[in-house]
């Protein structure tokens, strides 16, 4: 009879066990940032959670009480902004590299584009906004404001929204659009009414996706939406934000505006990961 | 000499190497192959034939444990090679691998040079003779060594499929099996080299045993020795087709005369 | 619409370049080898930050590839139950979700004080070496390296498992057939085959780490004198943008300027690269 049995001892079963539990460990290393970092948000972050910090300003320097109010409504804005002007010309874009480019030389290279694009670092976003609207008060002689911030975040989200667009609109079938030009239907017609709506899952995942990324972002907002610590005044001038306002308390000496910012990841964590969760299960949603 | 009893088991009188006892696999909860018995007998050549989808694959890899790389794919029932029981809880599927090599449908050589083909099952086996002359017998053995000796630092995915596939079956010897099994080896072929491969089975058989799946009647008439015919039903309840063995005997027996009518049917080429 | 896209990325080289101009006039190339940078006497070039800026992303690189491609390996070849690893999969690209500015935060109060104690082993028994060479007192490169390292994990990880997925199971089913062990087939087989793909993510992940902002800024101190030792304070570009263009006057902004050019270029340089492998991968399988 063969001898097959599995020998402990011998040297390339132990090789295999050592590599096997290196892989582990590496694995374990890998997610134990996330759970360390959610763990002490959570900690920070509920321990001192009340209404006060939607409703209220936030306190001056050695101040007691308050909240971010202005912020969250800061960032909603923000977000909003950035939305407004990538989703119309990301899927815009999306749309005619899928439906209407013949695949070479142009659209190649805005393929190629928008990748680069999308690897440019989140600082060169605002410092290209900082040129181009900030310094030149180019809006009604305004410098620092919300549209400013809200651009910036734009341009990040851009590449994103193009991309899911355009592979999205490339997973429905062929057959769909030549049965539906077949009709007599033109292509616009064929586009909006039927490969569009086909496509809508992965395009809304896309979409929520750049949604959860910007509302996260801080670098391009830093000297193009700037901070204020009052109440949003129109978006013309520089308006606060969450992530700004993280990056602002955590530098400063005082624990409570500390608190204040562990407060705010929080709030800034759980809404972002809810958004990647929800792209998650739209993903699911539409497999099925 | 006894009558076959049943008809699963056809040489009662000679050498069993691998035996299938009441074997059924399933892919998560749908079970593929179901009570399968079967004596494949040592030295010689055994085919598997049946229509698409009846489980030779799938009955094929179980023999020598490539369906553990198969998420969810699991087996009830015993292997036995050489007495041992191949799923036993303490078996190193690497040692049955090592002992039982296998040939696939399509032709899969690494993407390195032909001698390093041949050579790196041979190494990770311990083989410590001589390299070159291992490579060239490989190589000889498998009928393919005119068409590479003057190339073997180039890529194994330089050469034609047929070549390709004649590659894999010299790799598969150096290692020095006991069983080789063969998975459609010639389903992406020309007739030549179809043909060549053919002939190299013929010369293997000496040394080995083989087991070859085949959906070629004359290919099964022309190499094997023993052939084993398979048939998938619908069963209740089930989710899709359930194979089974239908009859296992003598090339000649299944061929000019069955004793089930659906291998009479299935061999002279009215099926449905 | 789809030019827009073209535009924009033509329009930042542009405005960056432009802006730039005066401080490339004044300085040329040696503005990227001297390393005083002082807007109180109008001087400046940005070798420290580029110094930061390469040595804290090629450490942060060493130390996260072997960990990511681990993972990736662990999660994709069946060595612990489908389950379990999917949950793995899912944790790493929620890790990639967290934004920066928190793992900033988090590095400041939590990170820092926590690692301070084995820095200053370094420094005690290794002070000889240039780049332990100072003692560590707070925010610094060896931080901030940690912190790039927990950002381009997830990049690196979720590249190399989509590249290790891709591999044909037919080159699993040979190397597993003529007997390989597992790590037998995973070292000369698979990973083999999967190479340029990885390296393509690996290079992505390096243009991620150069341009890395926030979390970056919070902790490595933006110091502008320079040191080789990664426990002193430092300085990135990026860094170095987030702090001062806010407030900048003409002469610093147009240094800053120049400062994002080249920041903008090595980014670029290696994202073209990275694309470039990539594409190769996908013509060859
Ligand atoms: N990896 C797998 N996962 C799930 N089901 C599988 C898998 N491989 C095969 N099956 C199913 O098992 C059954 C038997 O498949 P198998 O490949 O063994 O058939 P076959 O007899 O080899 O067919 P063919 O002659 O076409 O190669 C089929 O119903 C098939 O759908
Ligand atoms: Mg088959």
């Amino acid at each position: 009879m063969p001898d097959l049995g599995y020998k402990n001892w011998q040297k390339r079963n132990i090789v295999n066990r050592l590599l096997s539990v290196l892989a582990g460990l590496f694995s374990f290393l890998c997610i134990l940032p996330l759970i360390a970092v959610l763990a002490y948000i959570l900690i920070k972050g509920i321990s001192t959670f009340n209404l006060d910090l939607f409703t209220k300003l936030p306190p001056p320097p050695g101040g007691e009480g308050g909240g971010f109010g202005n912020a969250i409504l800061g960032s909603i804005i923000v977000t909003t902004i950035a939305a407004l002007i990538a989703i119309p010309i990301g899927v815009g874009g999306g749309i005619y590299l899928a439906e209407y480019s013949t695949g070479r030389g142009f659209s190649q290279f805005i393929r190629f584009g928008t990748n680069v694009l999308a690897g440019v670092p989140s600082i060169i976003a605002g410092v290209f906004v900082y040129g181009v609207i900030v310094s030149t008060r180019i809006l009604f002689g305004n410098t620092f404001s919300a549209i400013a911030g809200g651009t910036a975040l734009s341009v990040l989200m851009l590449p994103t929204v193009v991309k899911t667009t355009d592979e999205g609109l490339k997973l429905v079938s062929n057959d769909l659009r030549r049965a539906a030009l077949g009709v007599g239907a033109s292509r616009f017609v064929t586009v909006s009414q039927i490969t569009l709506p086909k496509a809508f899952t992965p395009i809304a995942t896309g979409v929520v996706l750049s949604i959860a990324r910007a509302a996260g972002e801080t670098a391009p907002l830093i000297f193009t939406a700037l901070f204020s610590p009052f109440w949003p005044n129109g978006i013309f001038d520089p308006i606060a934000t969450l992530s700004v306002l993280i990056y602002n308390f955590s530098a400063q000496p005082y624990d409570l505006q500390n608190q204040l910012a562990w407060s705010a990841s929080f709030l800034l964590v759980v809404f972002i990961l809810a958004l990647n969760l929800l792209a998650r299960w739209l993903g699911r949603f539409a497999s099925k | 000499m006894t009558a076959t009893s049943s008809s699963q088991s056809a040489h009662s009188n000679l050498d069993i190497c691998l035996s299938i006892q009441n074997t059924t696999i399933s892919y998560g909860d749908f079970e593929a192959l179901k009570n399968v018995f079967c004596d494949i007998p040592r030295g010689q050549v055994t085919a598997f034939i049946g229509p698409s989808g009846c489980g030779k694959s799938t009955l094929l890899r179980a023999i020598n444990r490539m369906n553990d790389l198969i998420e969810g794919c699991s087996l009830k029932g015993r292997i036995l090679f050489d007495g041992a029981d191949l799923y036993a809880p303490d078996v190193d599927p690497v040692e049955v691998r090592r002992r039982i090599g296998m040939v696939f449908q399509q032709p899969n050589p690494f993407p390195k040079s032909i001698y390093e083909n041949i050579a790196f099952g041979a190494r990770i086996n311990g083989y410590d003779g001589n390299m070159d002359e291992l490579v060239e017998r490989s190589l000889r053995q498998a009928a393919v060594w005119d068409e590479c000796k003057d190339k073997l630092k180039e890529s194994g995915n330089s050469l034609s499929g047929g070549q390709q596939q004649r590659l894999c079956i010299a790799r598969t010897i150096a290692i020095e099996p006991e069983v080789i099994l063969m998975d459609e080896p010639c389903s992406a072929l020309d007739p030549i080299s179809t043909l060549k491969i053919e002939e190299t089975i013929h010369e293997l058989k000496k040394s080995f045993t083989i087991v070859i799946v085949t959906h070629n009647m004359q290919q099964a008439v022309r190499v094997s020795d023993t052939t084993a015919f398979f048939n998938a039903e619908a069963v209740e309840g089930g989710s899709g087709k359930v194979g089974y063995l239908v009859e296992f005997n003598d090339t000649d027996k299944i061929f000019n005369a069955p004793s089930q009518q659906a291998t009479q049917d299935y061999v002279s080429g009215r099926f449905g | 619409m789809a030019s827009m896209v073209a535009l924009i990325l033509i329009s930042i080289l542009v405005v960056v370049f432009w802006g730039s101009l005066e401080s490339m006039g004044r300085y040329g190339l040696n503005f990227l080898i001297t390393s005083n940078w002082n807007p109180v006497d109008d001087e400046y070039g940005a070798f420290t930050a580029i110094y930061g800026t390469l040595v804290t992303s090629l450490f942060a690189l060493v130390i996260a590839v072997p960990l990511g491609v681990g993972t990736a390996i662990f999660i994709t070849e069946n060595i612990i139950p489908l389950k379990v690893r999917n949950i793995i999969g899912l944790m790493v690209e929620l890790l990639a979700a967290i934004p920066s500015v928190v793992l900033g935060l988090w590095a400041i109060f939590i990170l820092e004080p926590l690692i301070r104690p084995f820095l200053m082993f370094l420094y005690e028994d290794f002070g000889w070496i240039p780049i332990f060479s100072t003692e560590p007192l707070g925010p610094g490169m060896a931080p901030a390296i940690l912190i790039l390292v927990v950002m381009i994990l997830p990049i690196i990880t979720a590249i190399a498992r989509d590249s290790l997925n891709q591999v044909p199971i037919q080159l699993r089913q040979a190397a597993y057939g003529v007997g390989a062990t597992r790590w037998g087939a995973i070292l000369n087989v698979i990973l083999p085959a999967a190479i340029s793909g990885i390296v393509g993510g690996v290079m992505l992940a390096l243009g991620r780490a150069m341009g890395e902002t926030m979390a970056v800024t919070m902790i490595i101190g933006n110091s502008n004198v320079f040191s080789w030792s990664l426990l002193a304070p430092g300085n990135t570009i990026s860094a170095m943008l987030a702090n001062q263009f806010g407030e900048a006057d003409v002469g610093q902004l147009s240094s800053l300027m120049y400062a994002a050019f080249v920041l903008m270029v090595l980014t670029l340089l290696v994202n073209v690269f990275a694309q470039w492998l990539v594409k190769r991968l996908s013509l060859k399988y």
